[in-house]
């Protein structure tokens, strides 16, 4: 799909039902960028009401990272809102598809959901204040131009008169939207860079949020779901007669080929019966593979002939050929699943040959397509009610619990059904963060200098996986998140080689908050110590000498180093480590103080951090994502992992599978440094330089390198 | 039948007293802030108050509690929002996705009622519930200044 909109000639003005009479403002602002293979960007829509509240409507999905009070930012700081009566609310999926995805990607993930969408919000939120000071210079009869707006008021600088947005809202709507707005300079900005409060926290402290879990409709029933165990696995019979009598079951369905459902007037009714329903599987061919030959295939990758290029540049053969010395290590992390504590789940009602869902997705346009692909109907006949996500990481991108609900509401004709995934299917039926090793070799010179790097991945493909149509030519960009030229940070090293070799397994695999951006880091800021240790240089000062074609990196990696005051003493036995990245289009860089009690003990007391995402929309709000996208990334590095046996993941719940906890919180602090002149990504970024910092301090405490993660159970006692 | 005293009110509700009064709650009362998140007391999401102690609604059956005084998030302010707790919180920002946050918010009110001024040490053993956004430092932080609030007003500390 890929509608071209002429600038201009197709502005739309919507219907709302807008609350006391007041009137919309819509626009629409094509631009070159629609013509893009990315899908149309146009404008959003704003409603003000008589009392002056500004609705901000956002096609986003908010799941705990700020984008809908940042989105709401960026409109209201054009509109010269005041903040005070901004609200926001959801475009519904199916009237974006009705007005040719005039609100844009409904996509969240990719750290992309400021940086995407900057432009056209912002225009929009430019386009409603020209119509409003049109509107009122003409009821004043004076020219636009001596009219100003600041604070949701227009003043006519000369004569001082006044009016209220919700004064001249409803005249401003009936003029044409203006095409050739321009946004602010950076000086003018009074919203964006702001710590605003979130729009979203009042009801998530008083329990009033309504998740999609929290659905509650008439005449609803609940269904439970179990899954073939093995991945690749088929549902060969299961025995309703079992538990068709059990207190409140309605029905047990057939789902599709490898899932069954107990749909029962309570969720904990069709659970129970779901308990007791005997089921046959038919577990396929995959009912053998263990976790132990996913490493044996994984290892075969490490120095295999062939492998999909990443970058290279140089002649890294003969760079580590005339080596004085070399370095080399082969790292290695296991699957980890999301689990966001919102287990999966859908609500859906088939009536007369309509689909109306309810549900938590990180893109509205893509549960709309699933739900009608599901129910066999056309786009225009399915419903989606957004709710705020319980948790997203990339695991509400996938639509698979959609269509699971949906095959099952048409199986109960005029009832909604609600469909919610035990924590146990949760953890057992993920996306999962590819299994990965990595081979990195550096070739020195005899005075320490790095001649040569290269670093091959052995691993699973997520496009390989997911979206095989985006694989080019056997080659998964996704899999050098990080390393490319723009990303990586050490484009001085003279010889440089990047390269993957696709080692695919039965087990799924998706997007998981920083993808591979996780693993890759992890790898070289391991690596790149290790390195720095054989020329006996100190870490920060070896990498600031391979930094020398970055200095956007370069200054971030200065920055933290300066806030931690790394070269200054610590208190006996604390030590640091450091490390840097790029990704999602922004710069980031960490130094960890940890100590290693002679037990082993791991305490990580304080993780200071610094970022560069050009500009900052909402300062505490991207700290809250520095701090957060912390215990997510750790967790994966101290503790949770996903293994497999007999085909099947070993893990069930948060007892086998753990996270870190509030006990295990260091100290984080976040240093903002925006260099201003882009747009770079918030939400995921950080998570990478976290373990890398940890683990690098804990070689500086203990002189333990820890290659395969996650890191528990290892002996952390000295050596 | 099973009669519950939940926030104040008494309902009625034909489930079996083995059913986890986190799903009582949730499925036969209506109230949806307490949340499912592992049904293994493992995650805290389902942290409620049973006669002023935070317990995990999940792993406790609803027949065993038809004498005691349930408070659930709804019930823990009269707007939701004036609790120490609830207030310091909204100070801090705590909340990303706020799924876990009701049984944060209910963990940390129990907490303070039983310890005024509780160490850093007590925070990390009694909070134990999961939070993937990983807003732990805030949780530690509005704790600090709930704490402050709740020896300034000490009537509203009881919940």
């Amino acid at each position: 799909m890929n509608h071209t909109i002429q600038l201009g000639r197709r502005s739309f003005l919507t219907s709302v039902a807008a609350v006391g009479g007041g009137l919309s403002l819509g626009w629409s602002i094509p631009k070159a960028a629609a013509q893009s293979a990315n899908g149309a960007e146009l404008g959003i829509w704003a409603v003000i009401q008589p009392d002056d509240t500004t609705i901000i409507r956002i096609a986003r999905s908010e799941m705990g990272q700020g984008t809908l009070t940042g989105l709401a930012q960026l409109v209201a700081d054009e509109l010269d809102a005041d903040w005070r009566f901004v609200k926001a609310e959801y475009v519904a999926p199916e009237v974006n598809l009705a007005n040719k995805r005039a609100w844009g990607d409904m996509s969240t993930g990719g750290s992309r959901g400021i940086r995407a969408s900057v432009d056209y919000v912002r225009k929009g939120g430019a386009v409603g204040r020209a119509m409003l000071i049109e509107a009122a210079a003409k009821q004043w009869g004076v020219p636009a131009g001596e009219c100003s707006a600041a604070m949701s008021v227009i003043t006519h600088k000369p004569t001082g008169k006044r009016l209220r947005y919700g004064e001249i809202a409803a005249e401003a709507a009936k003029l044409t939207p203006p095409t050739d707005v321009k946004v602010k300079t950076p000086a003018e900005w009074t919203l964006i860079g702001r710590g605003v409060k979130r729009l979203d926290t009042p009801d998530k402290l008083s329990g009033k949020t309504v998740f999609a879990i929290d659905v509650r409709l008439p005449n609803m029933l609940s269904a439970a779901i179990a899954q073939c165990p093995v991945f690749g696995g088929k549902l060969k019979s299961f025995d309703a007669s079992k538990v068709s009598a059990m207190k409140g079951v309605q029905k047990v369905v057939q789902v599709d080929d490898s899932t069954v459902a107990v749909v029962a007037d309570k969720w904990f009714l069709a659970k129970t019966a779901l308990a007791a329903l005997p089921i046959v599987w038919d577990e396929g061919p995959n009912a053998t593979v263990n976790s132990k030959q996913i490493d044996e295939l994984l290892k075969t990758g490490l120095d295999a002939k062939e492998a999909a290029l990443g970058q290279r540049h140089g002649d890294i053969d003969a760079a580590l050929a005339g080596a004085a010395s070399k370095v080399e290590a082969v790292y290695g992390t296991q699957y980890q699943n999301h689990a966001t504590l919102e287990p999966m789940n859908c609500t859906a009602k088939w009536d007369d040959g309509k689909i109306e869902i309810w549900v938590g997705s990180q893109n509205g346009d893509a549960s709309l397509a699933a739900a009608a692909e599901a129910a066999g109907v056309r786009l225009d006949a399915v419903i989606v009610h957004k709710h705020h996500l319980g948790g997203g990481f990339g695991r509400r991108g996938q639509q698979d619990y959609v269509r699971q609900a949906v095959l099952i509401a048409k199986q109960i004709p005029g009832r909604p059904v609600q469909l919610i995934w035990s924590r146990e299917e949760d953890m057992q039926h993920g996306f999962y963060r590819p299994i990965t090793q990595c081979k990195l070799t550096a070739g020195l010179d005899a005075q320490g200098n790095v001649t040569g790097l290269h670093a091959r991945i052995s691993g699973q493909s997520i496009l390989a996986y997911l979206a095989p149509q985006r694989m080019e030519n056997g080659v998964d960009r996704v899999a050098f998140q990080g390393w490319t030229p723009e990303e990586f940070g050490y484009m001085a090293i003279p010889n440089l080689l990047i390269d993957h070799a696709v080692r695919n397994t039965h087990v799924p695999v998706g997007f998981w908050r920083g993808v591979n951006t996780n693993q890759n880091a992890l790898y070289m800021e391991c690596f790149i110590d290790e390195v720095a240790h054989a020329a006996k240089q100190d870490p920060l000062e070896f990498r600031r000498s391979l930094m020398t074609k970055n200095p956007k990196h370069l200054a971030v990696l200065n920055a933290v180093a300066e806030r931690a005051s790394w070269g200054t003493p610590l208190p006996k036995g604390v030590y640091r480590g450091i490390a840097q990245n790029g990704g999602f289009g922004s710069y980031t860089a960490a130094v960890a103080e940890v100590s290693v009690s002679t037990k082993g003990e791991l305490k990580i007391h304080r993780i200071v951090c610094a970022s560069d995402p050009g500009h900052v929309v909402n300062p505490d709000q991207v700290a809250g994502q520095i701090e957060g996208s912390f215990v997510f990334g750790l967790s994966s590095v101290l503790f949770s992992k996903i293994t497999i046996d007999k085909g099947r993941v070993e893990q069930s719940n948060f007892n086998d599978n753990q996270v870190m906890r509030l006990a295990d919180m260091p100290k984080v602090e976040s240093v903002l440094v925006p260099s201003g002149g882009f747009w770079g990504g918030v939400g995921e970024p950080t998570i990478a330089v976290a373990g890398p910092a940890v683990l690098n301090a804990i070689f500086a405490a203990t002189g333990k390198r820890i290659r395969a993660l996650p890191l528990s159970p290892a002996d952390l006692r000295a050596a | 039948m099973l009669k519950l005293d939940i926030n104040g009110e008494i309902h009625e509700v034909d489930a079996d007293p083995d059913t986890p009064l986190l799903w009582v709650i949730r499925e036969w009362v209506g109230l949806t802030g307490t949340k499912y998140g592992c049904g293994i007391a493992e995650c805290g999401a389902c942290s409620v108050h049973i006669d002023g102690v935070v317990r995990r609604s999940c792993s406790i059956a609803a027949g065993s509690v038809t004498a005691a005084k349930i408070v659930t998030i709804e019930g823990l302010s009269a707007d939701g929002l004036s609790h120490p707790v609830q207030a310091a919180w909204l100070q801090h920002e705590v909340p990303q996705c706020g799924y876990c946050q009701s049984g944060q918010i209910m963990a940390a009110a129990a907490l303070l009622h039983e310890k005024p001024n509780p160490t850093e040490a007590d925070v990390a053993q009694v909070i134990s519930n999961i939070c993937r956004c990983g807003t732990y430092q805030r949780i530690k932080a509005a704790i600090d200044t709930a704490a402050a609030l709740t020896v300034a007003s000490p009537a509203n500390g009881k919940a």
